[in-house]
């Protein structure tokens, strides 16, 4: 099982949303987060008062899957989030020790569904 | 003889003026961090209250009751001898009490600008005697001095139409004498925090100019001509204030924002305070224009090179914007606007200028020095400044245990 987050812009989200549901991964989580890469956002300017390295809105999704559907997973959310310019944002693949259903108790492959 | 529009005129002005209070509740609390909004909205609402009452006990006597010394005195204490007749040496046309309520707004608005200096560091106790201090040892002097019958700078012939004086440099000089006492925020040379909520500075702005008409036109004390200058060039100057304050910033930092629009908009009302039973169209344009230069730089340049933490630049805007406009006042005043007036130094009249000068430094003397002496007095006996955690957690949960926004439902 693994545990998949991935940071994106925030006007992508429907787009991922869209490529998910075809690649038929349903279960989502969406946070909004704030953050920044290389280029350390962009300049504000309040009556002089200059703030840099501030940090912008993203979308932090995050998947629980099986094995078997960590690359059409994937491959989704890079084809939902992708536009080529500096921002599209990270993907990150963490390992699942476990994971439990509250409803029915199961655990492991069966209860992420 | 009492005169029903002139007395509704006054009447609705001082419901306007009244307004402004929670305008600059909303302006100066967009400004600061959230976990502070509440304070700065509680500050502005109990000054309101305690200013209120304050007034008809002894502020108005104090300030308005005749006099031919320091200030009015307790004659008038609990508004007696304040009636609903005219008091001809202010105003022949319209109730007493009408006259006491209209001012009893300016002495309320007053004390509420200077919190933008010290915002988000101080205890509210020593708020509420900081303030009833203020505004019985320093608003009443220097009001009855201006305005009052008996007043040394009113019978040299200071012109003062709406309180360039007596509410902007009074409050403006203050705020920077607090601002220096208190110190600077914890780690504000890292990072000024950015306005929580623009719209509401903004929606402030909007509130501040609408009851400005109240405040400059309704300082007419008359629905007439006069009134109806007032209320033109108050409306131009906070315009071309606003236009170049923008420009500024255009040029200057190669984008113009609402933040610098609005702080324009706002220069310029206090700009135009003195000046606007005086002056004309024209001349109201360019006090506009240079307003927004002046406060700019004491805003953006001189404030970061000095390294004062006047937080809402009640300083920046409200002392210099205002002495901006009580000196203007001595270069354009027109009796051709205003026969009660004087001519200014552009129209043959270069004393006037220099009476300007005379009201603008007494007013600062008298401000920065007994500000600072009734802000050490309350350092003294209750204690000004909130500690570092409390300043880290912030005002709103520390000293009012309320919360303005929700987090989770």
């Amino acid at each position: 099982m693994k545990l998949i987050i991935a940071i994106i812009q925030p006007h992508k989200l429907e787009e991922v949303k869209e490529e998910l549901y075809k690649a038929e991964v349903n279960l989502i989580t969406v946070s909004e987060v704030l953050g920044h890469g290389r280029q350390k956002g962009v300049t504000e300017i309040y009556r002089g008062a200059k703030e840099t390295g501030n940090l912008l809105r993203k979308i932090r999704l995050e998947i629980a899957v099986n094995e078997n559907f960590v690359e059409p997973t994937i491959n989704a959310i890079v084809k939902g989030a992708k536009t080529g310019e500096t921002g599209d944002g990270k993907i990150f693949i963490l390992d699942l020790k476990e994971c439990i259903r509250i409803r029915t108790e199961e655990r492991g492959g069966v209860a992420i569904g | 003889m009492i005169n029903s529009g002139d007395t509704a005129w006054v009447l609705i002005s001082s419901a306007l003026v009244m307004l402004m209070t929670p305008g600059l509740a909303f302006f100066y609390g967009g400004m600061v961090r959230k976990k502070n909004v509440l304070s700065i909205l509680m500050q502005c609402f109990i000054v309101l209250c305690l200013i209120s009452v304050q007034w008809v006990l002894y502020g108005y006597s104090l300030s308005f009751a005749p006099s031919n010394g320091f200030w009015g005195g307790f004659g008038w204490f609990g508004l007696k001898g304040v009636g609903l007749e005219p008091y001809a040496d202010y105003a022949g046309t319209i109730p007493h009490q009408a006259f006491m309520i209209f001012q009893a707004m300016f002495a309320i608005i007053t004390p509420a600008l200077i919190l933008g200096a010290f915002a988000e560091r101080m205890k509210f106790s020593a708020f509420i005697a900081f303030i009833l201090l203020w505004a019985t040892f320093v608003y009443a002097p220097i009001a009855h001095w201006v305005w009052g019958v008996g007043g040394f700078l009113r019978k040299m012939g200071a012109l003062d139409f709406a309180g360039g004086t007596v509410v902007h440099i009074n409050a403006g000089i203050a705020a920077l004498a607090t601002a220096l006492a208190i110190g600077k925020r914890k780690n504000i040379e890292k990072n000024i925090p950015a306005p929580h909520n623009m719209p509401f500075v903004v929606l402030g702005t909007a509130l501040l100019w609408f009851g400005w008409f109240g405040f400059n036109a309704g300082s007419a004390l008359a629905a007439n001509g006069l009134a109806v200058n007032a209320f033109v060039v108050t409306n131009t100057a906070a315009a071309a204030a606003g236009l170049s304050w923008a420009i500024i910033e255009w040029i200057r930092n190669g984008k113009p924002t609402i933040f610098g629009a609005a702080s324009g908009a706002v220069a310029g009302l206090v700009a135009i305070t003195p000046a606007a039973g005086f002056v004309s169209v024209i001349p109201a344009i360019l006090i506009g224009l240079l307003v927004s230069v002046f406060c700019f730089t004491a805003v953006s340049i001189v404030k970061p090179k000095f390294g004062y933490d006047d937080s809402l630049d009640a300083f920046g805007v409200h002392c210099i914007g205002g002495m901006w406009g009580a000196l203007a006042t001595g270069l354009f005043a027109s009796k051709a606007v205003n026969p009660g007036g004087a001519d200014g130094l552009f129209f043959g009249n270069p004393k006037q200028f220099l009476v300007q000068l005379t009201a603008v430094c007494v007013t600062l003397i008298y401000s920065l020095v007994v500000s600072m002496i009734i802000y050490k007095l309350v350092d003294m006996f209750i204690g000004v400044r909130v500690n570092e955690k409390e300043e880290a957690m912030g005002l709103d949960l520390t000293q009012h245990h309320e919360r303005a926004y929700t987090v989770l439902e």
